[in-house]
């Protein structure tokens, strides 16, 4: 079966979009990089559609670029976010003022 | 020739410059001496510069000490021109000047600024001599200025009393006013004959148009005024009475009050070439001579008596340069030098004696306390009332002579303020020497005591040189005296007229005459009172309310624009604006600054849409 390249983009602007609801509604750190990583992901998706469409390898090489480096930011974000936790028990980024000038 | 110049130029400030640097490791009398020994030396210079001109037949040197402004045609050197002019006025200066430093070594003793005291009075000799020796205007202008500050800084001396700061400044800012007449005249002259050098200048003045020419010579009697105390400057001099004594009598009296007549004698040739300038210049003399003779009649105070008489003489000066007679206004300058001199340093002793009472009202049979003052005051009061055979009556009758076949009415004004001026001395005289003692209270009931000999012997030497001043110019022997030696100065002596011996003994006779009148009546008033209220009127007392005048023209106005710039232009106007646009940017700033809420969903909302939008646009222009 054949599914059109239309339907990967729509899935993949239906995820930036709910990534991109959730990262501007949420306040909790966590819940916000999971947006990001949705976000990050649907544009993945938009790559490796094209990808396939045009019959061009670069879009799948950028994919895993995309992927290292989201994983990189995750591990570094989530370990700022678990020592932001430790010391006020709470992630909303909206108390998180102390470098406010 | 050169050397002794240059040297005589230089000691004052050789001095200045040791009492400076080493005053510190200095005691009172070391630095008073030190002081006093550079300027006498400059006096041995002056001779031997003298001697040494007197054997040259041009009579004319132009020494260069170094190029100064050279920019352009411009060319102005640090150079002196000796002549006979400047080598009369240097001799005076310096004699006059020594005399005056070794009466302050005493009179200044005990004094908290002992130091700073002869630093200026060595300083001011320095400025003066470049002034008179200058050979360009320039060069005089820095003399100018020099004794003008070393005037202020003197007569603010006692800087802690605010009447004598106060003085200070008003003699200050006088002579600014006059400055600019100095400077004007130096850019006539300069745009006009491209030098300021006085020989220059001379040798292109016949190019000037008449114009110019009476332009220059207003813009001169204009410095004149200023520097030399006449109407409408005049009365800054009085209130110089501040000073100590030794500056009255030097500055204010002797020397740089003389170097506005000094200024308009060394510039003849140009005036020369306007006779309604030197119409202008004899009526400023003759006007001031009497006005400030009349006030003088009425003051109280022993030193504005003598201030008074200073203006008084100086406008005789003024008077005489103003009818040609520039060899009749050098001679009385060097007389009253000696007799104003004498004078003040006499009035300085009387002062000394009583503790500093200036007042004359607290005088009185002084005469017996003190046996050196007394008779060498009594020579100077003579002297300066126009009595025969001392120097006043030959120098004051040479200005009169040249007046009389100038100018009628100015010589009538002339004879009149001859009686008022034996009149106002001879009433100082009765009032300090003469009938009751006063001055008890005073002196806590003892004796006035004569003041120490380095006090008295400079005024032994100035009575001696004011009786015998006339000998300098005696009306028989006008060619070989001062007026023959100084008459290649001039580029112009007005001729005498057929003045018969016959009309000059009738105006000897005249201005002895004036001279008793003015002597028997002020004895016959002052002998038996101290004051009088109908004789020393208030109009009189207070100068004519000139202050007051000037006061209500110019310095209440000026205060006013003054306030209203206080009041409206700094703060409403210039204040204003400042906080408007400081307020301004504060209110739009309180605005804006909600933009910045500090939740980061809508900074990434503001994000997301500003990348909507570009996309939008991208797609649009694409489309």
């Amino acid at each position: 079966m054949n599914v059109p390249a239309a339907w990967y983009l729509v899935l993949a602007a239906i995820l930036f979009g709910i990534g991109g609801f959730g990262f501007l509604t949420r306040r909790s750190a966590l819940i916000m990089f999971m947006c990001v990583e949705l976000m990050l992901n649907a544009v993945n998706l938009t790559f490796v559609t094209f990808a396939r469409t045009l019959g061009d390898i670069g879009g799948q090489a950028t994919v895993f670029f995309v992927m290292v480096v989201a994983a990189a930011e995750v591990t570094v974000g989530l370990g700022i976010v678990v020592a932001v936790f430790r010391r006020r028990t709470s992630t909303s980024v909206d108390e998180l003022s102390e470098l406010k000038g | 020739m050169a050397h002794v110049t240059t040297l005589l130029l230089l000691l004052p400030l050789l001095g200045f410059a040791f009492v400076l640097l080493n005053g510190k490791n200095m005691n009172e009398s070391q630095i008073g001496y030190v002081a006093t020994g550079v300027v006498g030396l400059s006096f041995v210079a002056s001779v031997v510069t003298f001697v040494l001109l007197l054997h040259r037949s041009d009579r004319q040197v132009t020494v260069h000490l170094f190029n100064w402004i050279d920019v352009g045609t411009l060319h102005v050197p640090a150079a002196m021109l000796v002549d006979p002019l400047s080598i009369t006025m240097c001799l005076f200066v310096t004699g006059i000047s020594t005399l005056i430093h070794l009466y302050s070594i005493s009179y200044m003793h005990g004094e908290k600024d002992y130091k700073k005291f002869f630093l200026y009075l060595n300083l001011f000799v320095f400025s003066m001599l470049t002034l008179v020796l200058a050979n360009n205007l320039v060069f005089t202008f820095v003399g100018w200025e020099g004794v003008g500050v070393c005037s202020y800084w003197l007569v603010s001396y006692y800087f802690d009393r605010d009447s004598a700061s106060s003085a200070g400044k008003k003699a200050f800012i006088y002579n600014r006013v006059g400055d600019v007449g100095l400077l004007l005249a130096m850019f006539l002259l300069f745009s006009r004959t491209g030098t300021l050098n006085y020989l220059g200048v001379f040798q292109k003045a016949g190019s000037l148009s008449p114009t110019v020419a009476t332009l220059v010579v207003l813009a001169l009697l204009l410095a004149a005024t200023g520097k030399s105390a006449q109407i409408p400057l005049f009365n800054w001099l009085p209130d110089a009475m501040e000073g100590p004594t030794p500056v009255s009598a030097l500055i204010h009296a002797a020397t740089m009050v003389t170097a506005g007549v000094y200024l308009l004698v060394r510039m003849s040739p140009v005036l020369a070439l306007s006779s309604s300038g030197r119409l202008t210049i004899a009526i400023i003399g003759g006007v001031t001579a009497f006005v400030a003779a009349t006030i003088a009649t009425s003051q109280k105070d022993i030193k504005k008596v003598l201030a008074f008489s200073t203006v008084s003489q100086i406008g005789y000066m003024v008077l005489a340069v103003g009818v040609g007679a520039y060899a009749a206004a050098i001679f009385l300058m060097v007389s009253h030098a000696f007799f104003k001199a004498l004078l003040f340093l006499g009035s300085g002793s009387v002062i000394h004696s009583l503790n500093g009472e200036q007042d004359l009202r607290k005088m009185g049979a002084l005469q017996r306390f003190l046996p050196l003052t007394f008779p060498t005051f009594l020579i100077g009061w003579l002297t300066i009332s126009g009595i025969p055979p001392f120097a006043g009556f030959w120098s004051k009758g040479d200005v009169l002579t040249n007046v009389f076949a100038h100018d009628k009415p100015l010589w009538v004004l002339g004879v009149v303020t001859a009686i008022l001026t034996a009149y106002y001395m001879s009433r100082l005289f009765v009032l300090t020497f003469r009938g009751t003692e006063r001055f008890r209270e005073v002196t806590h009931g003892h004796d006035p005591h004569e003041s120490a000999w380095l006090m008295t012997l400079p005024l032994v030497v100035l009575a001696v040189l004011s009786v015998l001043g006339g000998v300098l110019d005696l009306p028989w022997i006008h060619h070989n005296s001062l007026a023959g030696f100084l008459s290649s100065t001039f580029g112009y002596v007005a001729p005498i007229g057929a003045q018969s011996t016959l009309s000059q003994w009738g105006l000897a006779i005249v201005d002895v005459a004036a001279a008793l009148v003015g002597l028997a009546a002020a004895f016959s008033i002052w002998r038996s009172r101290s004051e009088d209220e109908r004789l020393t009127p208030p109009f009189l007392e207070h100068v004519w309310y000139w202050d007051d005048f000037y006061d209500a023209t110019i310095g209440r106005p000026l205060e006013r624009v003054a306030h209203f710039s206080d009041t409206v232009v700094e703060e409403e106007v210039i204040d204003g604006a400042v906080m408007g646009i400081a307020g301004g940017i504060h209110r739009s700033a309180e605005g804006v600054r909600k933009i910045q809420s500090g939740f980061v969903r809508h900074y990434a909302l503001a994000m997301a849409l500003g990348i909507a939008v570009i996309v939008v646009y991208l797609v649009a222009r694409a489309g």
